[in-house]
């Protein structure tokens, strides 16, 4: 039986390395400035998980193949532990973790420790159940004033945008994020009703969209072209149809189409939305 | 501090009524034996809902006419709907951790063993340990009620007498919102959608009621174990099991209390018009929510996971402990490192405290907190990883008996390896962008906490199950129920690692919108499958547990040659566990394979001089025959 034991669980620590290895399922491409460095840490990491992951198992399926039963009268050894090798592995596991730690706050830091980089886009993301609003500040690039009674979901007015304030005229809703390419993008996420969750996978970016506040936060997409946007925080029955696209647009495309009036816009992105097709997996 | 006696004090006599010696018994073996067949039962109805969840991702939009007539508004024609889904995932969620992880292994096992296993007669608090029991029992049963109350129309009906908070019938199987039941969703009501009516009151009462239970359970063991030892049993000749309930106790008594006082907030949120999780200016469903203002969500979020990730190790330290003491057992070997591992024990349960932020980061909370949470969750990584060397230790230079215990202690190392080293990705804040509520979180936390634990409670059953009914379980069906059980977690939980990989997101209904899951579809099948086949297996541990209770073989005394004081009485133990001759201690819990001793293992109320080789025990300083008097 310690064979059989000692051999199963190699052949699953293979499989479960391999699994990896191969990366046949792996992570969609990054198009985010950080991403790539979200990848990096997730390659040192599992790269040290993996080994001590396979180191433990094969250790198990060693022993356990090697210290059988195997009838004879010798006894096992008789041994209470050894205290140089609690300290030798405690000191170890103690700086290997302690660094992964301090090294996997690195991109965190960057991007959530800094307000958004001058010159940034912004946007204003506005989740529901089960839709997203994205709001553009249109051509003076300043939102006007919103309160929540004057929202109407059926006359498109979903964030309650006061029609009648200055700077409110020309801002732009569309339930489409398009962002420029090589441009920091500053969203302001908020929630009209429950906890959402914005989630693009290419993004390397997950931020909860929490009722009664506003979380601004900022990014950089490097790479045109059309990706899947998830609600990612379980928000009611249809939380997996609440799905939408982010557009990313070369910059010059990006200028022209947000200078649009808003109903201009509406057609022109949809334009766009057929002109960018999705990544291929 | 244990050498008082104490003969009179805590005696009760034996019973005689059936009511009184099987239902409202004060005997901590029959109460332990109850909180199993608890766990038993609310187990089953989990590992249902799972296979119906897997049925749906696989096959959606399949019709099971069984459904259809159970639920005829949740499945529709046979057909599950997303909403019944979703209800799937928050009642699996809840039953498993409350009343499955968190009652046989502590209130099961633990009540049963420990008072034994400690050399004292019953618990501190007789009364007190059966209304423990019973007051649980009563929050499980609400839980199913939630069943009931929005999956069947008749009883959704008489809950919406109670008001509109109460609204009931909506064809779900409880209520939508995750066994974490975030607000404002959980707060609303049947505004926010079907499941949330009187499906989330009762899941909330449940919930409370259970806290109350486990907080009276806790304080039973705490001043068991302080107050009641033997003669002889100083602290640290005590099993690592005892350890082990004595840690997950002190966590239930600190963190259960916060859960208590969550809920019972939302629930006035819900029913009194307050508004301590529901901030103002909410719209929801077409209208504006004027009544509620000022409230925050991200409070329940702390004060859920202030319990929350303490209960994580409610769930798995007792499997860690009945692993230590089952795999020292079966090596005929003593604990590698016994002191190494009571410190560590304690340091997970106390770092334990102090990492629930982790849960947390891209809730919106300050990024400054994420990133020290995020460090102290790493660094309990250390005390894991000092317990599975010191297993490791245990079997190096074994003799190794493969016994069914045996082969789920070794099982659950495995296990305990493969979910728990994941929690060196999900721990890094940036990682987390990524990561966070993908399948990757779901594999980490259903091996770690969910079957590592299981796995322990597995060997516990089989290791104990001779002493609990004096009969032996089958070995050869226990082998079978091993190897696919053990093949076929792996089997469901490391394709999961892969989804997570591509960015799934869990607690979605259906994966068919989104092109990026296009490559996940094999997966999901195969899962499927692998979760049929090991739930199915299941089948075999139950009839192998019933059968035996009546048919299996007698067992003596000690039939595993253990050393541990619940070996040395009668099989079962007598109602007040030694017959009048309370033991004395004389020696360590895991003395095997002693050097000049006459057996390969020494009995821990077995007196000194046995062995000659005595020098060797003390060498290392790590317990063995503990402190000399």
């Amino acid at each position: 039986m310690g064979r059989v034991l000692g051999i199963a669980i190699w052949v699953i620590t293979i499989l479960s390395v391999l699994m990896f290895v191969t990366k046949h399922w792996w992570f969609p491409e990054a198009i985010s400035e950080h991403g790539p460095a979200v990848d990096h840490q997730f390659m040192i990491t599992i790269i040290v998980v993996g080994i001590s992951f396979a180191a433990a198992q094969i250790g198990l399926g060693w022993v356990v193949w090697k210290y059988r039963d195997s009838g004879s009268a010798q006894r096992a050894t008789y041994s209470h532990g050894n205290n140089r090798l609690e300290v030798i592995w405690t000191i170890v596991t103690a700086v290997v973790f302690i660094s992964l730690a301090v090294m996997g706050q690195r991109v965190w830091a960057a991007l959530h420790l800094n307000a958004a980089p001058p010159g940034s886009y912004q946007i204003e993301v506005v989740a529901q159940q089960f839709a997203w609003t994205f709001r553009y500040p249109g051509k003076d690039g300043v939102f006007g004033r919103t309160d929540p009674s004057l929202i109407n979901d059926e006359g498109q007015n979903f964030v309650g945008l006061d029609e009648t304030a200055p700077n409110a005229k020309d801002d732009i809703q569309v339930s489409t994020l398009v962002i420029p390419a090589n441009q920091p993008v500053e969203l302001i996420l908020r929630s009209k009703d429950v906890t959402h969750s914005f989630f693009v996978p290419q993004l390397r970016f997950k931020q909860d969209l929490v009722p009664g506040m506003k979380i601004p936060v900022h990014f950089t997409a490097t790479k045109v072209g059309k990706y899947e946007l998830a609600c990612a925080e379980l928000c009611g029955m249809n939380h997996y149809k609440m799905k939408s696209f982010m557009l990313v647009l070369p910059k010059e495309e990006f200028i022209e189409l947000t200078n649009l009036p808003p109903a201009q816009f509406l057609t022109r992105k949809d334009e766009l939305m057929a002109k960018y097709q999705l990544p291929q997996y | 501090m244990a050498e008082a006696t104490h003969d009179e004090v805590h005696r009760h006599p034996a019973p005689k009524g059936f009511i009184r010696k099987y239902i409202f018994s004060l005997d901590h073996k029959v109460i332990g034996i109850q909180y199993i067949l608890l766990a038993l039962t609310a187990v089953v109805v989990g590992m249902i809902m799972s296979v119906l969840m897997r049925v749906n991702l696989s096959w959606p939009g399949s019709k099971w006419s069984i459904l259809g007539t159970l639920f005829p508004t949740g499945a529709p024609g046979g057909v599950m709907s997303d909403s019944f889904y979703l209800s799937l995932v928050t009642m699996h969620g809840t039953l498993m951790v409350f009343f499955v992880l968190t009652t046989a292994p502590q209130g099961g096992f633990g009540n049963y063993f420990l008072p034994i296993q400690i050399g004292a007669e019953d618990m501190a608090f007789p009364v007190l340990n059966m209304l423990s029991f019973w007051v649980t029992f009563v929050g499980f049963i609400v839980l199913l009620t939630a069943i009931l109350a929005e999956g069947n129309l008749t009883v959704g009906a008489w809950f919406s007498k109670l008001g509109a908070s109460f609204a009931g019938g909506t064809g779900t199987v409880g209520p939508i919102g995750g066994w974490t039941g975030y607000p404002p969703l959980s707060a609303l009501g049947p505004i926010a959608g079907p499941g949330q009516g009187a499906g989330v009151n009762l899941w909330i009462i449940s919930i409370a009621i259970f806290c109350v239970g486990s907080l009276l359970g806790a304080l039973n063991f705490i001043t068991t174990l302080l107050n009641m030892r033997t003669r002889g049993m100083s602290l640290m000749r005590m099993p690592l099991t005892c350890w082990a309930w004595f840690t997950t106790a002190i966590l239930a008594l600190l963190s259960f209390p916060v859960l208590l006082g969550g809920g019972i907030l939302l629930l006035l949120d819900r029913i009194a018009g307050t508004s301590f999780f529901i901030p103002g200016g909410l719209f929801v469903s077409g209208n504006l929510v004027p009544q509620h203002t000022g409230g925050s969500p991200l409070l329940w979020q702390h004060l859920f996971w202030f319990f929350g990730h303490p209960e994580v190790y409610i769930a798995i330290l007792p499997g860690m402990g009945a692993t230590s003491h089952i795999l020292s057992t079966f090596a005929r070997k003593p604990i590698f490192g016994y002191r190494a591992m009571v410190f560590a024990i304690f340091a997970i349960g106390m770092l334990g405290f102090f990492v629930w932020g982790h849960h947390m980061f891209i809730s919106g909370m300050s990024p400054y907190s994420a990133i020290a949470f995020s460090i102290l969750t790493l660094s309990i990584g250390v005390p894991s990883a000092i317990k599975t060397f010191n297993w490791l230790g245990t079997l190096w230079g074994a003799k190794i008996r493969f016994t069914t215990p045996m082969l789920f202690a070794i099982g659950f190392v495995s296990v305990f390896v493969a979910g728990g080293i994941t929690g060196l990705v999900l721990g890094q804040t940036s990682l987390d962008f990524f990561f966070h509520d993908t399948y990757f979180v779901t594999a980490h936390f259903h091996l770690v906490m969910g079957v590592a634990s299981i796995f322990g409670m597995f060997a516990a059953t089989y290791f104990w199950f001779p002493k609990m009914f004096g009969r032996m379980m089958n070995e050869t069906l226990g082998k079978l129920h091993f190897w696919i059980t053990f093949l076929g977690v792996y089997a469901i939980f490391i394709p999961f690692h892969a989804m997570g990989m591509l960015g799934m997101p869990r607690r979605y209904a259906n994966f068919g919108e989104y092109a990026f899951l296009k490559n996940a579809h094999s997966l999901v099948l195969f899962v499927t499958i692998a979760a049929i086949i090991t739930v199915g297996i299941q089948v075999v541990f139950y009839f192998n547990f019933f059968w035996s209770m009546f048919k299996g073989q007698k067992a003596t005394d000690n039939p595993w040659e253990a050393t541990t004081l619940e070996w040395t009485t009668a099989t079962p133990p007598p109602h007040d566990n030694f017959a009048g001759v309370i033991p004395t201690v004389h020696r360590g819990p895991y003395e095997f394979a002693v050097p000049g001793a006459p057996r390969d293992f020494v009995m821990q109320t077995e007196p000194e001089g046995v062995e000659v080789a005595a020098e060797l025990g003390d060498r290392s300083g790590n317990g063995g025959n503990g402190h000399k008097h």
